[in-house]
This record gives C-alpha cells, sequence and structure tokens, in this order.
C-alpha cells in the first residue's frame, strides 16, 4: 500500500476543478497550474526513488484487496512515463504561456491541460483494465477539447474526424473488454495475466488479444495512423507537443502493457502481427515524412515512424529489445516534444508553415536553428545524443531474434527520418532569408520566454544521452518486469 | 439477447457510414448501445438476488457489469453530447453536415 500513488492523478484533477473558477483570471491561473505541476513533478519523482529502493508500488483503492477492487501499480515503467510525462507537460505549459494567446487562456486551456495530465498518469498507473478504459476517455475527451479550441474552420473539420476515430475505438475498446471478462471473469491486469497463461492462449482468447491490439493500434497510430497527420496539424504548437509527445504514446504503452503481461503465452500468433504491422508503419511514415512540405506533417510523420520502431521492439519480445523499447519511448516523448515546439517557434518567426516560403533563419535566430540541428540528430540517433542507445538495443534485440527484414526496415527509415528533418534544417535556417517580415513587425520582447522551453528540452535530450548508462539502470528494471511478467503479478497478487 | 447486440452493431455501422453528420452521431449512440448489452450478455444472463452481504439467498447476480456499464454510459452521454455541440457549431461556421465536403485540406 503506498498512497503516493493516487496523487499524479489528484493532484491534476483538484487543481482543474480550482482552475475552473478562474476563468478571468489568467495570471492566477498560470501560477496555479505552474504550483501544481512542479508539486506533481515532485511527487512523480518520489514515486520513481521509491521502485527503485523498494520495488513495485502498489495502492488498493478503498481497501479491496484484488482481483476485486481497482488496485493502482507502479513499476518502474509506469513511474518513469508518468515523471517524463510531467516533465512535458510542465515545458509545454511554459511554452504555452508565451505562444497559445489570451483568447485561449481565458477559455479554459489550462483546464484541459490538467484534465488531459490526469488522463495519461491514470493510463500508466492503473492495474485494472476497465479502469485504463475510463483513464483513456478523461485524456481523450479534454484533447478533443483542446483540438478545437480555438474554433476555426479547420479545427472544426478535423476534431470531427478525429473524435469519431476515438469513439469507434473506444467502443470497441469496451466490446474487448467485454468479451474479455466474458472469456475470464476478472479483468485486474495482474489476475488476467495469471488466468490467461493458466487457461492457455489459443482461440477465442487470441481473437480478444487482436481486438485489443486494433484498438491500442488505433490510439497508438500504429499502421491504423489514417487520422493521425490530419488531425495533430490543427492545434497551436503547445498542443501539438504534448498531443504528439503523450497521446500516442499511452497507446504504445497499453500495447506494451497487455502483451507483455496478458497475453504474452502466444507470440506467433499476436506478436508476429505487432511486427507486421510496425514494419509496414515505418515504410508508409517514412514515405510520408519525405512527401510533404508542410513542416507540421513532416513532424507528424516522425511520430508515426517512431511509433513503428517501438512496436518493432515490442514485436521481438527478447529482453534487449524490451529494453530499448522503454529507452527509446522516454527519449521519444521528449525529443519529439522538443522537435514540436521547435517547429512551433519556427512557424511563429516565419508566419508560415511551409518549408518553400521560408529560409535564412540562422543568421538571425542562431540557437533556435542549432537546438533544430541537435534535435534532429537526437531523433536520428547519433550518439552521443539520446535516441542512440535505445535504437542499438532494438536493432541488436530485434536481430538476435532473427528480425532481419524489420531490422533493415528500421535502420533504412533512420536514414530517411535523417533525411526529413535535415531538410527542414537546411530549408528553414539556410539559404537567403525568406518570410522573415513577420518578425520585423513582432514584437520580440518575448522570444526568449519561448525558446526557455525548447532550451531546456534539448540540454534534457543531451543528458540523457550522455547519462545514457545511468538512465539504462532504470530502464533495464522496467525491462525486467517486461520480460517477466510474474513480478508484476507477485507484487499485486500477493502482499 | 446477442442477436439484439448484432442489430444494433449492424444498424450502428450502417449508420456510421452514411454522409450526414447527425446520422453518424446517431450511429455512435447505437454503437454503445449494443456494447453495454453486450457487457450485460457477456456475464451471463443470471438471475438472483441483489449481491448484498445481508441477503441469504441461493445465488447473486454480478453487480460488476452492471458498474461496468453504468460507467460506459455516463461517459458516452457526455461524449454524444460534446459530438452534438461539435457538430452543431461545425454546422453553422462550415455550412454542411455533408461528409463529402469536410474532406481535404484547404491550402496545399
Amino acid at each position: 500500500m503506498n498512497n503516493l500513488l493516487v496523487l499524479p492523478l489528484l493532484i491534476p484533477l483538484v487543481t482543474a476543478a480550482v482552475l475552473l473558477v478562474f476563468k478571468e483570471k489568467i495570471m492566477l491561473q498560470r501560477w496555479i497550474s505552474t504550483f501544481s505541476i512542479l508539486a506533481n513533478i515532485a511527487v512523480a519523482g518520489a514515486i520513481v526513488a521509491q521502485v527503485r529502493n523498494s520495488g513495485i508500488q502498489t495502492l488498493y483503492m478503498g481497501g479491496w484487496l484484488p482481483p476485486y477492487g481497482i488496485v493502482f501499480v507502479a513499476d518502474m515503467l509506469a513511474a518513469l512515463l508518468v515523471l517524463t510525462t510531467l516533465v512535458i507537460g510542465a515545458l509545454c505549459l511554459f511554452f504555452a504561456f508565451s505562444t497559445i494567446g489570451k483568447e485561449r487562456e481565458r477559455h479554459y486551456f489550462y483546464p484541459f491541460v490538467q484534465f488531459l495530465l490526469a488522463g495519461v498518469s491514470g493510463s500508466f498507473l492503473t492495474g485494472d483494465l476497465f479502469n485504463l478504459f475510463v483513464c483513456f476517455e478523461v485524456m481523450l475527451i479534454s484533447s478533443y477539447a483542446l483540438i478545437v479550441l480555438g474554433g476555426t474552420k479547420d479545427q472544426l473539420q478535423e476534431t470531427i474526424k478525429y473524435m469519431l476515430v476515438n469513439i469507434l475505438s473506444s467502443t470497441l475498446f469496451v466490446a474487448s473488454v467485454a468479451y474479455l471478462y466474458g472469456a475470464t471473469g476478472t479483468l485486474n491486469m495482474a489476475h488476467l495475466s495469471e488466468r490467461v497463461a493458466e487457461a492457455g492462449q489459443g482461440g477465442i482468447l487470441n481473437v480478444i488479444a487482436i481486438l485489443f491490439m486494433i484498438v491500442f493500434s488505433l490510439k497508438a497510430g500504429l499502421f491504423l495512423f489514417f487520422w493521425l497527420p490530419g488531425s495533430y496539424r490543427v492545434p497551436p504548437a503547445a498542443i501539438m507537443a504534448l498531443f504528439g509527445a503523450l497521446l500516442t504514446k499511452v497507446g504504445l504503452y497499453a500495447l506494451i502493457r497487455t502483451f507483455t503481461l496478458i497475453f504474452y503465452t502466444d507470440q506467433a500468433a499476436t506478436h508476429s502481427w505487432i511486427g507486421v504491422m510496425a514494419g509496414i508503419t515505418m515504410v508508409l511514415g517514412a514515405i510520408g515524412a519525405v512527401a510533404y512540405n508542410d513542416i507540421r506533417r513532416i513532424i507528424n510523420y516522425n511520430v508515426i515512424i517512431s511509433v513503428g520502431f517501438i512496436a518493432f521492439g515490442l514485436a521481438a519480445m527478447s529482453e534487449d529489445s524490451l529494453d530499448g523499447a522503454v529507452f527509446y519511448l522516454l527519449h521519444d516523448m521528449l525529443a519529439k516534444a522538443l522537435l514540436f515546439l521547435l517547429g512551433g517557434i519556427i512557424m511563429k518567426l516565419t508566419g508560415t508553415h511551409r518549408l518553400d516560403e521560408m529560409g535564412g533563419l540562422i543568421k538571425r535566430y542562431p540557437v533556435v536553428s542549432w537546438m533544430l540541428f541537435i534535435s534532429a540528430l537526437a531523433i536520428a540517433g547519433i550518439p552521443p545524443l539520446s535516441g542512440f542507445a535505445g535504437k542499438l538495443l532494438i536493432i541488436r534485440g530485434g536481430f538476435s531474434e532473427g528480425n532481419y527484414v524489420l531490422g533493415a526496415i528500421s535502420l533504412a527509415s533512420s536514414l530517411i527520418v535523417m533525411y526529413s528533418l535535415i531538410r527542414i534544417f537546411m530549408r528553414a535556417c539556410w539559404g537567403e532569408e525568406k518570410g522573415l517580415y513577420a518578425a520585423e513587425e513582432r514584437d520580440r520582447k518575448g522570444d526568449w520566454l519561448m525558446a526557455l522551453p525548447a532550451a531546456a528540452l534539448t540540454v534534457i535530450v543531451i543528458a540523457m544521452g550522455v547519462g545514457s548508462e545511468w538512465v539504462f539502470g532504470l530502464v533495464a528494471e522496467a525491462g525486467q518486469t517486461l520480460i517477466d511478467p510474474s513480478i508484476y503479478v507477485d507484487a499485486v497478487l500477493k502482499e | 439477447m446477442s442477436i439484439a447486440v448484432g442489430v444494433l452493431f449492424t444498424v450502428g455501422v450502417y449508420l456510421i457510414l452514411s454522409k450526414s453528420l447527425l446520422r453518424i452521431i446517431l450511429g455512435t449512440s447505437l454503437l454503445t448501445h449494443g456494447v453495454h448489452m453486450l457487457l450485460m450478455t457477456m456475464s451471463r444472463l443470471k438471475t438472483g438476488a441483489a449481491p448484498l452481504l445481508g441477503h441469504k439467498a441461493e445465488s447473486y447476480v454480478d453487480p460488476l457489469p452492471q458498474a461496468l456499464i453504468l460507467t460506459s454510459i455516463v461517459i458516452s452521454f457526455g461524449v454524444t453530447s460534446l459530438f452534438l455541440v461539435l457538430a452543431y457549431k461545425s454546422y453553422k461556421k462550415l455550412k454542411t453536415d455533408d461528409m463529402e465536403a469536410l474532406r481535404g485540406e484547404e491550402h496545399e
């Protein structure tokens, strides 16, 4: 029992409720949000430390012992993801202070962000499948609100599609939960893991596993990503960064959790499908990333490529590849948030999102340009930056399991990622100065405020790369739980 | 019961595939109703006393699906109302509720 576990969910919920009251007092809203998220980061840090010192932490809601009550479980994976989520949330919030605009701030931007964080943290921490659905919905409903906030034509049009896709996948989620409950009679993940292993996976359980795979792939943008590039391009950069860094990763987390903890016994039937989908996702994402001229779309396709890559780590299912998947997941959240913030800054500076209408930024904004260069290298996986260790582990794990085709695809996709991001760098930063007219007329006082969160993220990305050895210590512990689900099951059921 | 679920799913999917936004929303809400009935059916339809400790009955009903359905109903209610508001707002702004007309981007 550890009551700390409920705080990452509770703090944002309470904060959001308080913020609703202060609609017109924007400065107050900013202070409360900042204070709450910093407190939350401290809590998440404490949870990581506790998990490191004394193993998996659990909390039985209302004192109901599993498998009856709802249980919150923090293993290393969940704890690290919550911490990363909150750090990114805080930096996006600071970025929003100077970019999001008074209108959005007045119309409940900050409460929605808090609800979103509550949903995301809840999804990571919960140990109950139906509770996972509820947390997903908390997260999705606030994301509907955030994506349409502002109400331009583009936003309305894309939100309709985004909502429809997500409602359908949530409906399928409940349907698969219903089938699973009918087949096993429990929804507690640890208990499910035991029962599915006992019953032996096959027949009906495989069908249910595939249903879950469809649901989570739809949310993560694994193969079924048709909705992603369009929807994620419409909101302002701060929101885009939150979505790109967090939402797809929650889907991935759910995939990793269900397919290492519950449906891991019949890997030929399930994990081979994940592998196929990962490969196709990487190829299609790579084609998208080089095809467009719109900065937002290029970044969105990069999100898709990395989803495919992490799924490859899951599909290979060896200790190395799972360690790598966790490492790369953490790295990717940070690096994609950085990329989206930089994209946002560039669009703000030039007033356009088209690559052919911008150029020559490096002379006037050297810091932003070099940060873009660093983030491109980090995402492509150049050592000593943070992407390298995760990539190495996943590909080594994949090769040792004999997944040569997927390994080759992911190496090739790294090159394309590199090309597509360096293309942004070259087009936006080199050459003649273009599209900077907006900068002349603009008040440049707030610029450093805008660059600060991006700079902080750059520092984190570099530090994570240089300190790979130390981070790997934590990640290996997470990977240990994934490869050996009995650790998780014992921690939850036998206390 | 399962036939009713099947019919609800069929009608829901049919409506979602239509062009008009309002029909699509109705389709999603029918689909969620279907899922709720599925939840009830999957936990096996049994009769019995309410699952309270005081009742000394031969058999009890399973309370869990009902709790799940209740939660899910609340969520789907919220989502459907948000979707309706969104549809109204976009009809006013985009002057259409035809999904065909909502394709693609204005620029590019």
